[in-house]
């Protein structure tokens, strides 16, 4: 579905060149989940920016769906950081603003945004302003948005990363039950961890500067997986503990 | 799942709404009332002359006198200020679009604004009635001069002011141009564009009646000119009050229509 060819990206800064990112080479199959781990700098939001299209590589090539990417394709979606809401349209328009950008139809994708707030739970909410919801809620609207036109991918960078523990992980749980309801390719970055293990088929572990792609980590645990009691502890940790030594530096030798 | 609670912004308890209304209405008003009974208080006092310092009541006499009169002259401002404020909307809304569009117009038309700007407008006021005579034209000018600055620099402040995940958003759908105009950069910039709105509407009464001081045969502006003439010093003063009435309600009246349009901006700001 997403293929990455030496990939690479240098940023001209102040301070001269920079390489954010050095002969990346990946595949992400069709309805497969990656997360992009990595510690802040080494470059995982440059790389789902390029595949947006948001950005285009100094070097190599990306490709979706079989075709090279020049600009933001309307079967993929992108969520940010940050809820971006518009301050001024309620939950409902919110949502619906894809639709209208893309130019959808408008009836059926009505039905769909109600079906999408439900799922998130977020009905009786649907007259309200950003401003009036919760971080957490306001999340659930930009994840609703992202879903409304179908895309065949999602890339979220960080999604949940600004909102509290729990909430956090209320919302990985909600974003792995939609997912197993309606198949989608995601490309999720984060530099927790825990909800790399939680959410990925693959980990993809990325070094610092230049980014270099360090080692893919398959987590084979079933779903649906939780962060609470879990059948599957032994597996978790096992994989947690890998990635926390690919994330760490080596520990000095002789400290004594 | 279930929905989180509302934050703490929304106030339902009926005795904070009390406090607020009390805040928002007396304060002002208690301000108002205890000038004039100072004012009033310092004209018994020290006995001051009527045609120097006349007190409240013999403005309130003065206007109670000429009421339609001065009614009749209020209408004749009112109209020019709002005809002239409306106009520098008209003009000054678009011109800021250009200007945010574009560094190349941002640099060419900004130091002939900033220029225009810089000319004291009582200085043109004099040439305007040269070119247009003593109707309402100079007049609305002169508001529209005054007023299309500030509305001008706000806009096109709000319009750079898109936060960058927004700007990320509307890329990452593809969006063109004009949509990204109408239905993010535009609306985002409705708040600073009600804070242009809100000086010039200020500056736009005073506009009117310097044009009216140069020359003119009707307005408040006009009356309180015959009326320094005759040194009828309390018809001044009530022409003055009535000037102030008019900016305040015009100003409260914008305030009241960006509230209403833009319930999100408060929080937001």
């Amino acid at each position: 579905m997403i293929q990455l060819k030496h990939v690479s990206q240098v940023f001209n800064g102040r301070q001269g060149r920079v390489h954010a990112l050095e002969n990346i080479n990946l595949e992400v199959e069709r309805n497969e989940f990656v997360t992009l781990v990595g510690r802040s700098g080494c470059g995982k939001s440059t790389m789902l920016r390029m595949v947006a299209g948001l950005l285009q590589p100094t070097s190599g090539t990306i490709t979706v769906a079989g075709e090279p990417v020049t600009k933001p394709r309307r079967d993929v979606s992108f969520m940010f950081q940050r809820p971006a809401l518009l301050p001024w349209r309620t939950v409902l328009e919110n949502v619906l603003l894809p639709v209208e950008i893309l130019r959808l139809e408008k009836a059926p994708h009505l039905r769909r945004a109600h079906e999408l707030l439900e799922l998130v739970g977020l009905t009786g909410f649907e007259k309200r302003l950003p401003h009036e919801l919760s971080g957490g809620m306001q999340q659930r609207v930009s994840l609703c948005r992202s879903l409304i036109q179908n895309p065949n991918v999602l890339l979220m960078d960080e999604p949940f990363s600004a909102l509290d523990a729990l909430t956090r992980e209320e919302l990985s749980v909600e974003l792995q039950r939609i997912r197993m309801e309606q198949a989608t390719t995601i490309i999720f970055v984060t530099h927790s961890i825990e909800e790399a293990v939680l959410l990925a088929d693959r980990v993809v572990v990325l070094s610092a500067r230049p980014g270099r792609l360090r080692k893919v980590v398959p987590v084979d645990i079933p779903r649906p997986r939780t962060l609470g009691h879990n059948a599957h502890a032994d597996r978790v940790t096992e994989v947690s503990a890998e990635l926390h030594e690919l994330l760490m530096p080596a520990p000095m030798g002789d400290i004594a | 799942m279930t929905a989180e609670p509302l934050g703490q912004h929304r106030r339902t308890p009926a005795g904070i709404r009390l406090r607020d209304r009390i805040t928002n209405w007396g304060l002002p008003l208690l301000g108002i009332v205890a000038i004039i009974a100072l004012w009033w208080l310092a004209t018994v006092v020290f006995s001051i002359e009527k045609y120097l310092l006349p007190s409240p009541v013999d403005v309130i006499y003065a206007f109670a006198g000429q009421a339609g009169f001065l009614m009749e002259q209020s209408w004749v401002t009112l109209v020019e200020t709002v005809q002239g404020f409306v106009l520098s909307i008209v003009v000054g809304v678009p011109i800021a679009v250009l200007i945010a569009s574009s560094r190349l117009i941002e640099r060419t038309i900004n130091p002939l604004l900033l220029m225009v700007n810089a000319v004291p407008k009582i200085a043109i006021a004099p040439i305007l009635v040269v070119w247009m005579g003593f109707g309402q034209l100079p007049k609305v000018v002169m508001v529209f001069l005054l007023c299309f600055f500030p509305i001008v620099i706000s806009t096109a402040a709000g319009l750079r002011s898109t936060p960058a995940e927004l700007v990320e958003l509307v890329h990452s759908l593809n969006a063109s141009k004009v949509q990204a105009f109408f239905k993010v950069r535009f609306p985002y910039a409705l708040a600073q564009v009600f804070v242009g709105l809100k000086v010039a509407i200020s500056l736009a009464v005073i506009g009117a009646v310097i044009a009216e001081f140069v020359g003119a045969d009707a307005g408040l502006g006009f009356v309180i000119v015959q009326s320094g003439a005759s040194a009828d010093t309390p018809l001044a003063f009530a022409a003055m009050t009535l000037l102030g009435l008019i900016s305040i309600v015009l100003f409260y009246g914008l305030a009241a229509l960006e509230k209403r349009l833009l319930p999100w901006a408060e929080e937001h700001r």
